[in-house]
């Protein structure tokens, strides 16, 4: 089966985080792309940029209305994924549970409706 | 612990949960009992003791004449406690559930707690554990300590279940996921109780042993900024001496019984890391030697990797490593992190830093501890 985990974070404390810490961040998402890869586990990942680069898009009526900025304000901003293929939902957590991310925001796993 | 007397166990924890209630609301008032666990149990039973009127069942009834029978407070709570841990570790349950039963049946842990300790959706996680108490209900599992003849095998079981609670908590060194705080604890109060209701059995007393040489590394394990401190660069100053001397008398107690188990060889292993504090040095040949037993007693792969870095502390990291090579095939390893952490510092230590820094990834990859993963970062930085 395939899981989505959906990497949650307060975006602006990770942007102004020192530089050490962001360094130590990145390297430790490296060794963790790394890990899933190795273990024959990652599908697809990637990082995204910040919500001020995103744009949303609506068309009610076939008429668009497009707006700068996020579907919704939030606490903490999707910022990025990966995609996994794993034998069951246990399996999915334990690797949502390693994710650098987990430790200051929170991984959301889902499921691929397949 | 009511469960034993009516083998419904979804029926005993309703019936408990509402003499908590009850309890909450009288107290108060009246005081608290003198002896609270039995006015509870006593409680609880009554509330029972509706309940299974109101089924009018003629299994129920015979149930309603026992509980009649002994509805006065009596002493032996523990005792239920241990049956109740037999049904809950009973071979027919699934082994990945007996653990978060005895947490829920014996302890009142919540699923939604069970469930983040052990990682697993809490819709999941209650499933299992209505699913397992439905199959002690109806495969009619008993709620007794076994007979002679089974009770090493069925002991083990119990064992192994404690010793995952205890696990549990103890990946949490730090105490700061509210869900795990507090289950190396639980789990050493279980200990605490089988072994004082079976001291003759050694593997017992060895779990118990090995438990209390563990949590008394437990604050070593941090250093005043919250990094991790290996093993190795603990100060044993910082382990606690009144729980390695608990330790101690329990192992010594273990072995005159002569009966070596997986349990006791593992605290015999931790009882060789504690003598550090008082000899300031490591005894490697005792430690391989025990780990050898080990291999012996269970095949795990994991004793193989720790029996690997004690060998390479005794003759050498090429030594280390060369044990390390031979479980290579073995496809878990491949989501197993103190696999990677070994050989990533037997590398090291053989200045391969290339394949050094390929393991130290891994392992940091595979590590779900930010201080862990941070103490391993400083090691891969360190290659050069």
């Amino acid at each position: 089966m395939q899981y989505l985990l959906l990497i949650y974070t307060n975006e602006n404390a990770m942007l102004n985080a020192p530089k050490e810490a962001a360094t130590q961040m990145i390297s430790a998402y490296q060794a963790y792309t790394e890990a899933m890869t190795k273990a024959g586990v990652r599908v697809g990942s990637n990082r995204l940029r910040p919500t001020s680069d995103a744009t949303t898009v609506r068309a009610p009526n076939g008429k668009a209305s497009v707006l700068n900025g996020p579907f919704a304000e939030t606490k903490e901003q999707l910022a990025g994924y990966y995609l996994l293929e794993a034998p069951d939902l246990d399996v999915a957590l334990s690797w949502a549970k390693r994710c650098p991310g987990a430790t200051y925001g929170s991984i959301e796993v889902r499921p691929v409706w397949a | 612990m009511l469960a034993a007397r009516t083998r419904d166990v979804a029926g005993a924890e309703d019936a408990l949960s509402e003499a908590f209630a009850a309890a909450l609301a009288d107290w108060p008032a009246s005081g608290v009992p003198r002896a609270p666990e039995a006015w509870l149990l006593t409680v609880a039973r009554r509330k029972l003791i509706d309940a299974a009127r109101r089924r009018r069942t003629s299994d129920d009834a015979v149930d309603v004449i026992e509980l009649l029978a002994e509805a006065q407070p009596e002493a032996e709570i523990p005792d239920e406690r241990l049956r109740l841990m037999f049904a809950c570790a009973h071979p027919a349950i699934d082994e990945g559930v007996r653990a978060p039963l005895i947490l829920q049946v014996v302890l009142g842990f919540d699923a939604a707690a069970i469930a983040s300790a052990f990682l697993v959706a809490p819709a999941t996680m209650g499933q299992r554990l209505v699913r397992a108490k439905s199959r002690i209900r109806q495969a009619g599992i008993p709620f007794s300590v076994p007979g002679r003849d089974e009770l090493a095998e069925r002991l083990d079981a119990v064992l192994e279940a404690i010793y995952a609670i205890f696990a549990e908590g103890w990946s949490d060194p730090a105490g700061t996921q509210v869900q795990t705080r507090g289950l190396a604890e639980e789990a050493i109060w279980l200990g605490r109780l089988v072994a004082s209701l079976m001291p003759q059995e050694p593997e017992v007393l060895g779990l118990l042993a090995l438990m209390l040489h563990a949590e008394a590394r437990r604050v070593a394990r941090r250093d005043a900024a919250g990094e991790f401190v290996p093993l190795g660069e603990q100060d044993p100053q910082r382990w606690d001496g009144a729980l390695i001397a608990e330790a101690e008398t329990l192992l010594l107690a273990a072995s005159r019984m002569n009966a070596p188990g997986r349990f006791q060889l593992e605290a015999a292993v931790q009882s060789a890391h504690a003598a550090r504090r008082s000899t300031g040095r490591t005894d490697w040949m005792a430690i391989v030697a025990l780990y050898d037993a080990l291999i012996a007693v269970t095949g795990s792969i994991v004793v193989a990797i720790n029996r690997a870095v004690a060998l390479a502390e005794l003759e050498g990291p090429a030594a280390g490593m060369a044990l390390l090579d031979t479980l290579q095939s073995d496809r878990r390893l491949a989501e197993y992190q103190p696999y990677w952490a070994a050989r990533a510092e037997l590398l090291a230590r053989l200045e391969s830093s290339g394949a050094a820094r390929e393991a130290y990834t891994r392992a940091i990859g595979l590590e779900a501890d930010p201080a862990v993963r941070r103490f391993l970062q400083r090691r891969l930085a360190a290659l050069g």
